[in-house]
């Protein structure tokens, strides 16, 4: 994409033309040129994460009046696609690191609480202070939970000591999953790979982690006293089965064993030892490092909240919503986004850049009173690092059917440095922007 | 990726850099330029004498773009998959030697203005 003109300070001479030239027209051109919407309808968004704060920003310019509220309890946003370097020692902790309040637009009310209770028949929200906000549309966009607390014997204190990571808790304990991924990568011994049996969000993060810390043994020139096993839930290696074979190759390439059906029930992490539930029954592995990813599901306020789909996901509590326009089922003034929403795929931060319009489409055209017929098709993206220096851009829909962005450019199988930059310098960048609600 | 368009990749920029370095460094891209076409302009014809510094400093120019580039990314030449990444390379190493041409010969002509020996 942009990468090989970014770095020379005298190729900017020619970019500067350019861009200098199109700033006048960029300043029209970045902007939508659509008429704002007068309204005073108050609209709440729970959750000021990837997806609720791109929404925020988006909304603000196509509406005029309405009242805008977003409920998010944590003062710090987490840029979560950079745990994954954090964890391989890439990048510092606080590379993932900003305020929520930082990519908040003014007009928009932030209220610092978590939202604790939701009646969709009244239209209100509760948030954990008592307050209660009454809502004419409701956005949910909570992320997800990890629910450590049903793996037997797991405590987060153990993550970064004695061979025991979880990149997923947070940037700390990406870093401190680094501590100890980094001392098996010097000193070799058994190391077990593993992800959970739920939906998951990024779900080839497990995988990358697998291949840095794979690679990062190479170059100390520990391989040789390595072994390293990948442990998927079910039985194949990612949802896409193109993906999933293509994986299946590049670990053999790279000498990674795999296993199939192996799910963390318990660690001892005293003796070492993970129990996995199997289908032939429990198995223990021996480890010198284990990479734990907990089961992820949506939090408590959304799963009691009777808005989550009663047949599907029944242990996940993941919102029902139509697939296509992210409306709820049987609300029609509530509309679910990012990781929170029950759809098949879609659990990434490209996904949300593609879901937001979406969502924001159909409410602007509620409030105007028209109807709209956009729909998100699945994108669902992975930067799959495969060794530090090279990755697979993987890209893909509801229908498994693999959506390069770049087609007979970027090759989406292939392991290639471009796909790399992407990740290393372009995704953060990319995130911002539609966090801002500008890209 | 959706709509990438040039506002969206200005966004992109803005946020690799800083909002203020990515416009300070536009700046000073279009000063050199301009100041290269003024010494154009002013001496009426290409100065061969300097052009050919400016050639010599070309391939020191793609080397260490593409040295800044690697540097920078955690890569290395190892990392080269396929065709496109050579494209890419190769885009990083000419715009590394253009850019490096274009400030030396602006310089120099700044520094030096038109002699008579010149050609
Ligand atoms: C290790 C890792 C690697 C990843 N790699 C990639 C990648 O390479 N590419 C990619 O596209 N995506 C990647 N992702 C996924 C991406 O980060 C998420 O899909 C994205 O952040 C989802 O956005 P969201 O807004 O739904 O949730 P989040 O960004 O998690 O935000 C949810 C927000 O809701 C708030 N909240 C929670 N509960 C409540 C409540 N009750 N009331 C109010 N607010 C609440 C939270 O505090 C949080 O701020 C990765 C994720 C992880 C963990």
């Amino acid at each position: 994409m942009t990468k090989e003109t970014q770095f020379t300070p005298t190729r900017r001479g020619f970019l500067g033309l350019a861009a200098g030239a199109g700033v006048l027209a960029a300043a029209g051109a970045g902007q939508k040129a659509e008429a704002q919407i007068a309204t005073t309808a108050h609209i709440v968004i729970l959750g000021a994460g990837a997806a609720g704060a791109a929404l925020a920003n988006r909304l603000v310019g196509r509406l005029d009046g309405a009242r805008i509220t977003i409920v998010d309890g944590r003062k710090e946003h987490w840029y979560q696609p950079g745990f994954s370097l954090i964890a391989a020692g890439l990048k510092p902790a606080n590379y993932s690191v900003s305020q929520t309040t930082d990519w908040l637009p003014r007009g928009v009310e932030l209220k610092t609480e978590m939202a604790a209770n939701i009646d969709p028949e009244a239209k209100t929200v509760a948030l954990g202070n008592g307050e209660v906000l009454r809502y004419d549309y409701l956005i949910i966009a909570t992320g997800l939970v990890l629910d450590y607390d049903s793996i037997d014997g797991f405590e987060m204190d153990m993550i970064g000591k004695d061979g025991v990571g979880s990149l997923y808790a947070g940037p700390d304990y990406a870093a401190k999953t680094w501590a100890a991924a980094g001392k098996f990568a010097e000193e070799g011994g058994v190391g077990l790979f593993t992800r959970p049996n739920t939906e998951m969000k990024c779900a080839g993060a497990p995988i990358k982690h697998t291949f840095l810390i794979d690679d990062i043994a190479r170059r100390n020139g520990a391989r040789g006293k390595a072994e390293i096993t990948y442990f998927a839930n079910n039985a194949s290696l990612f949802g896409v089965p193109i993906v999933s074979e293509k994986i299946r190759m590049v670990f053999g390439d790279r000498g990674i064993n795999h296993a199939y059906n192996h799910v963390v029930q318990s660690i001892d992490a005293g003796a070492k030892r993970v129990t996995f539930a199997t289908p032939d029954g429990p198995v223990e592995r021996d480890y010198d490092y284990v990479h734990i990813i907990p089961p992820q599901r949506a939090p408590d306020v959304v799963r009691n909240s009777g808005l989550a789909w009663a047949d599907k996901w029944t242990d996940q509590g993941w919102v029902d919503v139509d697939k296509h326009s992210l409306r709820h089922n049987r609300y029609p003034d509530i509309f679910a986004v990012g990781d929170v929403a029950g759809v098949p795929k879609g659990k990434t931060a490209a996904s949300v850049k593609w879901q937001v319009p979406v969502v924001e489409e159909h409410l602007v055209a509620d409030i105007a009173g028209t109807s709209s017929t956009a729909s998100y098709n699945g994108y669902t993206s992975c930067p799959l690092i495969t060794r530090i220096g090279r990755a697979m851009l993987i890209e893909f829909d509801y229908n498994n059917d693999l959506t390069p962005s770049f087609p007979g450019v970027i090759a989406p199988l292939e392991e290639l440095w471009i796909s790399w930059l992407m990740k290393e310098v372009a995704l953060k960048a990319t995130y911002n922007a539609m966090l801002r609600g500008r890209a | 990726m959706k709509d990438l368009t040039f506002g969206t990749l200005i966004a992109v920029f803005e946020e690799i850099f800083g909002r203020g370095l990515f416009w300070v460094m536009v700046g000073a891209a279009v000063i050199i330029t301009l100041a290269y076409l003024y010494v154009l302009i002013r001496d009426r014809s290409v100065s061969w004498h300097k052009f050919l510094w400016a050639q010599l400093s070309m391939p020191f120019g793609a080397i260490a773009a593409v040295l800044f580039v690697q540097a920078m990314t955690h890569s290395s030449f190892a990392d080269i998959g396929g065709p496109v990444d050579v494209i890419v390379l190769l885009g990083v190493a000419v715009a590394g030697a253009v850019g490096a041409a274009i400030l030396v010969y602006t310089v120099e002509s700044l520094l030096w203005p038109k002699k008579a020996t010149d050609a």
